[in-house]
């Protein structure tokens, strides 16, 4: 709108008060980008373990949720670290307000935390069940890891209800984004979708990183769903940057990574280290199981999908609201 | 009862009164604005014009800060304003990424979300918000917009055509009413922040966002451990350089 001003409709601002810079910084990124490893590695295993069979991929009944568990930690943190008192998250169990998509996913988010510890420990006590016999000197550690080895089978029960709820844990964030009525981008039905392909994408990328041993057939399968992943997210950004004609307050935001933005650099330095080179990268594996480029395409796919999120998390704050 | 403001633009004449008042009354500190009067020159010189906007919350009837609020600590009154609480607040700043008037700030003694009250405290005494008061040319008009007497509702009458709220595309049906505005002076797009343009102060951009002072690890201690005193300046360190990250 400003950019169509002629002389006789100039309008600036000659006295305001300082406006605030970004709001929600690097940890927000940070938690997103963790969450989506999170939730990611439970949607990819589970698509695994339909299509192959258990010894091809020997580690992924612990290390899974092990990985999960830790990302979900990273997330958990940060999310508590923004908050300006940390101490009354509490309010969140103690007075929740169930319109917020925060505190719903706050609800789901621990829920879910709680299940992946439980998937942990049992794989954990499964795959090391010598040691925690013979090696742990830990008595609480011991005897909890002999419960969850005797209760093995509780994983595969609650496993499918895990994968189930990965997919709002997954996307509530999104709706938190939908909520903010004063940031127009992420007020759209793509970021759903986004989440999604962020998830299967940093999800696919963290099991690369341990799947030495796996059989070349399961891992061409993590390699196609990393194409697959950054190919459609590399669009849906795409088409937010090309055909964005939702309103006045989206383009304005979308200036920001257009060409001569302040954002431009590292949106594109996110889009090519993070979708475009690993898709060419990791197609390239599949016909010759090149594990090294494969691992290489899986670390740019995390580097360059917390660029992405960052960017795309700053962009609409530095618009002025009023 | 529904309560709720209007300005008439064409009174206002950029004084800052109501500004300066709400500041005393409602101890509001330093670097943080429930109320603020936005001075915006229209025209090329020397055709041109000055305009004064006072900006405050708008006690949305569908607001947003308070659908996001993980907490409730943003409430509607049964008098329709929207109020905060900030011994509740747990300073996830999500209202503020909900709010699409930036009507809200992050307190930097309190490290909680506060904002304009329309003076809910002196409300329930039987008194006027303090900028009402003080308003040398009564361009503030506050009072029962469902109450076809009272003096906002004949106001409102009165310039039928001429009435208009900020955003309405948002959907999040203010209770603040303007006269005498136009796009140039209600949205924020509309009008340019040109360097070098500002009387008195260059600024765009606030550094921190709550107690800059208050970093991640003060933040868990802060129950343990008592603040000093707060230096002014700090609070006063605005620049113009866009990408600082608030509150970290
Ligand atoms: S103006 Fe902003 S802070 Fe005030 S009620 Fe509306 S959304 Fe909430
Ligand atoms: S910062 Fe406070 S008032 Fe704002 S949404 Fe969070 S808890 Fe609610």
């Amino acid at each position: 709108m400003v950019e169509h001003t002629i002389n006789a409709t100039q309008a600036v601002v000659t006295l305001d008060v300082a406006l605030p810079g970004i709001i929600w910084g690097w940890m927000i990124t940070l938690n997103m980008w963790a969450k989506s490893i999170g939730t990611g590695v439970v949607f990819v295993a589970a698509y695994l373990l339909y299509r192959h069979k258990k010894d091809a991929m020997p580690n992924l009944r612990w290390a899974m949720p092990v990985i999960s568990f830790i990302f979900l930690n990273i997330f958990l943190l940060f999310t508590l670290t923004d908050l300006h008192q940390p101490y009354r998250m509490l309010n969140i169990f103690l007075h929740p307000h169930w319109t917020s998509a925060i505190t719903v996913g706050a609800w789901m988010a621990s829920l879910f935390t709680l299940l992946i510890t439980i998937l942990m420990v049992i794989g954990l006590a499964d795959q090391f069940t010598e040691y925690f016999k013979r090696g742990c000197r830990v008595a609480p550690v011991k005897s909890l890891m002999s419960f969850a080895g005797k209760n093995s089978g509780t994983y595969e029960k609650i496993f499918p209800f895990v994968v189930f709820l990965a997919v709002p844990v997954t996307a509530y964030t999104a709706i938190i984004m939908a909520e903010s009525s004063a940031r127009e981008l992420w007020q759209a039905p793509t970021e759903v979708m986004q989440m999604m392909w962020a998830a299967l994408m940093a999800g696919s990328a963290a099991l690369i990183l341990v799947s030495g041993s796996w059989s070349q057939e399961a891992r061409k399968d993590l390699a196609l769903i990393l194409s697959v992943a950054v190919f459609f997210s590399f669009a849906m950004y795409m088409g937010e940057y090309f055909f964005s004609f939702k309103s006045s307050e989206a383009e304005a935001t979308l200036a920001y990574v257009h060409a001569g933005g302040a954002y431009n650099v590292e949106f594109w330095f996110g889009m090519t280290l993070g979708f475009i080179a690993p898709f060419f990268l990791a197609t390239s594996t599949m016909k010759n199981d090149n594990v090294t480029l494969l691992r290489f395409a899986a670390i740019l796919a995390l580097v360059g999908l917390y660029l992405a999120k960052d960017v795309w998390l700053k962009i609409p704050q530095m618009l002025p609201l009023s | 009862m529904k309560l709720g403001f209007l300005v008439d633009l064409n009174l206002c004449m950029g004084c800052k009164g109501c500004e300066i008042a709400c500041k005393v009354e409602n101890d509001v500190p330093l670097s943080s604005w429930r109320l603020r009067v936005k001075y915006i020159d229209i025209g090329t010189f020397p055709d041109t014009s000055r305009s004064f906007t006072p900006l405050r919350c708008n006690h949305c009837e569908n607001a947003p800060c308070e659908r996001i609020c993980p907490v409730s600590a943003l409430h509607y009154l049964e008098n329709g304003i929207v109020n905060v609480d900030s011994h509740r607040c747990i300073g996830c700043a999500g209202c503020m990424m909900a709010c699409p008037y930036g009507a809200i700030y992050m307190d930097p003694e309190t490290n909680t979300a506060d904002k304009c009250t329309y003076c809910a405290h002196r409300i329930e005494s039987g008194m006027m918000p303090a900028c009402v008061v003080v308003c040398p040319v009564e361009a503030n008009i506050f009072g029962d917009v469902e109450d076809d007497h009272s003096h906002i509702s004949q106001y409102i009458m009165a310039h039928q055509g001429g009435v208009q709220v900020r955003k309405p595309e948002k959907h999040t049906d203010p209770k603040h009413y303007y006269v005498g505005g136009g796009t140039y002076t209600l949205d924020p797009l509309a009008h340019q922040r040109l360097e070098g343009h500002n009387l008195f102060t260059n600024i765009t951009h606030l550094k921190h966002n709550g107690d800059p002072h208050h970093g991640v690890l003060d933040r868990f201690l802060a129950p343990f451990t008592s603040h000093g005193t707060h230096d002014n300046k700090s609070f006063m360190n605005f620049d113009n350089i866009h990408e600082q990250e608030g509150g970290h």
